[in-house]
């Protein structure tokens, strides 16, 4: 059967990470509203993906020495994350873990740097309860990923990865480091152009004796050791930090001298402030506006209005944001569909989802990331990603098409296989996987017609199992190798 | 309710762009000469902390407002003194670029930068990217460049060794070429021999569509046929032995790409290369030793074993290298041994044309908030070369373009001769 249920689909490529077969049969016929209640309210579906991995139904993952060890090598976390997005019963939950993620950018490797990989890994990527520590970071998107921004803000400054990635934990009170300061404000917050260098100098002040402490005894290479947030009273300036904007609600600019042991509610007020400005609001709404409904056409300023109003009228709970987005004519129109430019990490496990993974491995998907340009847990800087056009020059083009070529050659038999009663022509095989199996953009008749040419070149057709096997493989790498299948 | 096969049959009419034979390529590039000159773009990204490159070492507020990560006066390798009498040293792990200043082949510009200096990363490598500090939105320097070149336009006259394009060579036709590492660029199929060949010919068919409703698909299809074009080109220059040993780190291989490019004349005329870890917030080192002596040994080990490559083979006279970074830091350490963001910096050239010396004046670096060689209330270094100017003597003196247009207004008079 075709699949026709195009604002389910679109709403699956976006607020999820494509439909699989399975997801066809139980969405295919459900009203949009219950799809979005489904993906939204993600707490009503089970939290059980990590039980999976090594099961023969999923995608696998590749072990070393006979070990996979997700907390403590980070090509593992890789590895878990990709499988996450792939299986995951709660694929919006993941989602806006890569929104986070892209959003408060954090590298590792200055991390490994810093305390070496096991720790590194830990900060990154530990699961509650694995190991002992804190919950890694991007634990930490995926606990707020629909939860309220003012919140994930003040964790994410008492975060260990962030206090190592922009030296917080160095920030004494005789000589302020500026490095979070400035990055909560012009890329966490409000946007470069709302505030001034004094307020930089100012902010610096605030997250004096925002550190970092080794809670154990053990060294970096022991997985039981582990750091956490300190607040170090002795290094907080607690005297006054006066902004060039409001800070409290009654237009007050100046955060008052106080007590260093009760210092850290500087912060708490700084973040407070920054959170619940319009400009935050607006800035999040703009994101969301790429991320979510176009990167064709620049943010509507109505879209921006009404989204930062919902934000502000929630107490900057995103739950309410992401739902109005998805249930908004914005998203729903059909002139948006495949109008976003997918990232390499949408790319890869909607590829897998939709071609499919019977003993494949996404460790094979790492090395192509990297190639097209995202490595998880390694943002080139703290801005994130450059998305839209920008993840497409020649080279990162050229390994989504040798991946496409690597998963085809892998599923060749698998796809083939399904194939049995569409080989009577070339059409019919072409229109199964343009309409049925995969779901790129609709493609305009001349390359239409250059698949078809494809699929008849070398011979007539005969539509035989030998060569179904090999023209199957090639025109799965044509579909997603081509242009209309890099967008969602 | 339309269909999935309605909608797609609909779609509508389309034209085909006509897309080159390998062959016609190569007499291009050949037209447009191997040995025509070129430019090697190297940033240094995350803000370069440039009193740690040039170091000021006679100037007693360097010592008093760095207590912990001043260079000692005794380590610095020095290069003289510019047209006030400040003394001036390189940093002690750039004996490449001291050998290369005193061959004469290398020129520093002090206190470079504009007027009202982003403290931004982003924004201020994008005014560093279109060389326009008020509206830094638009399309790249040396992309507005190679839109002027006369057509047809190699599809390698750029090439851009990261994986994303930057700023600066942002263009309205012809997209540049991102090839990080020559040997994996390169294209597979699930299948081989001749079906593998028929692919590629589809491949390359599809992409040449041009959906007049949807450009951005053009777009794409745009950067499809610019891999499947230059693939086999590139490819020649895997086979490239230089002259030299590189070191193995992401800089190094990239000039030796570079490098491999030039020998075998590909006729390449902007290439960009970086190297990051320059946000040298924290645990910048003491005593001339550290992270940052890590960075500067990286790139002038990388640059001197470019140079001296390129002297090898008879290169350095067509080869101009221009060296930059989003903004200099500030001038007072912070509390932990590393300095924030701040305003000017120090650019670099080197080539085979390049008379070398010191261009500028150091900044004093006198605290007094009335010292007009800083700004910020005495917090960071003020320009005093606008980096337009540098810009202006590189595209007029080097690529033989007119600067006046390409950097929208006359930068000229202010340039320093550093050609």
């Amino acid at each position: 059967m075709p699949r026709e249920n195009w604002q389910v689909e679109h709403l699956l490529r976006r607020a999820a990470f494509g439909p699989t077969a399975a997801d066809l049969v139980t969405f295919g016929d459900a009203p949009v509203s219950t799809v979005i209640d489904h993906l939204v309210e993600y707490e009503r579906q089970p939290d059980d993906v990590d039980s999976k991995i090594g099961q023969s139904e999923y995608v696998s993952v590749t072990t070393r020495g006979g070990q996979f060890s997700p907390n403590t090598n980070i090509d593992d976390a890789r590895q878990r994350w990709l499988f996450r997005m792939v299986h995951s019963q709660r694929p919006l939950q993941e989602k806006m873990a890569l929104f986070w993620h892209n959003h408060f950018a954090t590298a590792y490797s200055k991390l490994t740097g810093a305390y070496n990989a096991v720790q590194a890994t830990k900060m990154m990527a530990l699961k509650p309860g694995d190991l002992p520590g804190p919950p890694g970071q991007i634990e930490l998107f995926r606990r707020f990923a629909l939860g309220n921004f003012r919140s994930l803000l003040i964790e994410v400054a008492r975060d260990p990865a962030m206090l190592v990635w922009l030296d917080g934990r160095q920030n004494v009170r005789n000589r302020p480091q500026e490095n979070f300061a400035r990055e909560i404000m012009e890329l966490f917050t409000w946007g470069v152009g709302n505030y001034t260098e004094q307020d930089v100098y100012a902010a610096a002040r605030v997250f004096t004796g925002w550190n970092l402490r080794n809670a154990t005894t053990g060294g970096n290479a022991d997985p039981a050791t582990y750091y956490e947030f300190v607040f170090n009273a002795a290094q907080h300036d607690p005297t006054a930090k006066t902004f060039t904007f409001p800070i409290y609600s009654d237009g007050n600019r100046t955060i008052p001298a106080r007590s260093a042991a009760d210092g850290m509610q500087d912060g708490i007020d700084f973040i407070t402030a920054l959170a619940q400005h319009p400009q935050t609001a607006r800035r999040l709404a703009r994101k969301l506006w790429n991320f979510f409904v176009s990167e064709l056409e620049a943010p509507d300023p109505a879209f921006v209005e009404s989204v930062a109003s919902e934000y502000l009228r929630n107490g900057t709970e995103m739950k309410p944001v992401v739902r109005h987005i998805l249930q908004s004519e914005w998203f729903s129109n059909p002139d948006r569909w495949f109008t976003r430019y997918s990232w390499p990490v949408e790319f890869v496990v909607r590829a897998i989802r939709e071609i499919g993974w019977a003993g494949f491995s996404v460790d094979t998907a790492r090395t192509p990331l990297t190639n097209m340009g995202q490595t998880l847990f390694e943002p080139p800087d703290v801005n994130g990603w450059e998305l839209g056009p920008g993840w497409f020059s020649t080279g990162a083009m050229l390994a989504r098409m040798n991946f496409a070529a690597t998963l085809a050659a892998n599923q060749r038999f698998n796809v083939s296989r399904a194939t049995t009663s569409y080989r009577t022509t070339p059409e019919a095989l072409l229109d199964f996987f343009l309409f049925d199996r995969l779901s790129p953009a609709p493609f305009d008749r001349q390359p239409y017609n250059d698949l078809l040419s494809y699929l008849r070149a070398g011979g007539a057709w005969t539509g035989t199992e030998t060569q179904a096997n090999t023209k199957t493989a090639g025109l799965v790498r044509l579909i997603v190798g081509a242009a209309e299948y890099q967008f969602i | 309710m339309i269909t999935r096969r309605e909608f797609i049959r609909d779609g509508v009419a389309a034209f085909t762009v006509g897309f080159a034979a390998p062959a016609f390529l190569s007499e291009i590039a050949l037209a447009q000469g191997a040995r025509t000159r070129n430019l090697v773009v190297v940033y240094l990204s995350g803000g370069n902390d440039a009193l740690s490159t040039v170091v000021p070492y006679q100037d007693p507020f360097y010592y008093s407002r760095r207590p912990a990560i001043a260079i000692p006066a005794g380590q610095v390798l020095q290069i003289g003194s510019d047209s006030t009498g400040k003394t001036l040293g390189l940093h002690p792990r750039l004996a490449g670029l001291r050998e290369i200043f005193n061959q004469g082949r290398l020129a520093v510009v002090q206190r470079t930068g504009y007027l009202n200096s982003s403290r931004s990363h982003f924004q201020g490598t994008d005014i560093w990217g279109t060389a326009d500090p008020n509206a830094p939105t638009g399309l790249g320097w040396l992309g507005r460049y190679l839109d002027m070149l006369p057509a047809p336009v190699n599809t390698l006259a750029a090439w851009n060794t990261t994986r994303e394009t930057p700023r600066a060579l942002m263009t309205r036709t012809v997209s540049v070429p991102a090839i990080p590492d020559a040997r994996t660029y390169s294209l597979s199929s699930p299948n081989s021999g001749a079906e593998a060949q028929v692919e590629r010919l589809a491949a390359t068919q599809i992409a040449s569509h041009v959906a007049i409703n949807r450009p951005h698909l053009s777009f794409v299809n745009g950067s499809i046929r610019g891999a499947l074009d230059t693939l086999d080109r590139v490819a020649t220059v895997n086979t490239y032995v230089p002259t030299v040993a590189y070191a193995n780190n992401g800089f190094a291989l990239a000039l030796r790409t570079v490098a491999g490019a030039l020998a075998r004349g590909i006729g390449t005329k902007v290439f960009w290369v970086q190297t990051g870890g320059f946000d040298t917030h924290a645990g910048q080192g003491v005593a001339g030793g550290g992270a940052y002596a890590n960075l500067m040994g990286t790139f002038g080990d990388g640059l001197l074993a470019f140079y001296t490559d390129l002297q090898n083979q008879g290169l350095l006279n067509d080869t101009l290298i221009l060296q930059f970074s989003e903004f200099g830091r500030r001038i007072s350490e912070n509390g932990s041994q590393g300095t924030d963001h701040g305003a000017a910096g120090v650019m670099m050239a080197v080539g085979g044309a390049v008379r070398g010396g010191i261009y500028g004046t150091a900044a004093s670096l006198d605290p007094n908030p009335s010292n007009p060689t800083l700004e910020n209330s005495g917090a960071d270094v003020r320009y005093e070369t606008d980096f337009r100017a540098v810009y202006a003597k590189v595209l007029d003196g080097w690529l033989g373009a007119d600067s006046v247009p390409l950097l929208g207004g006359n930068f000229r008079q202010d340039a320093p001769a550093i050609l």
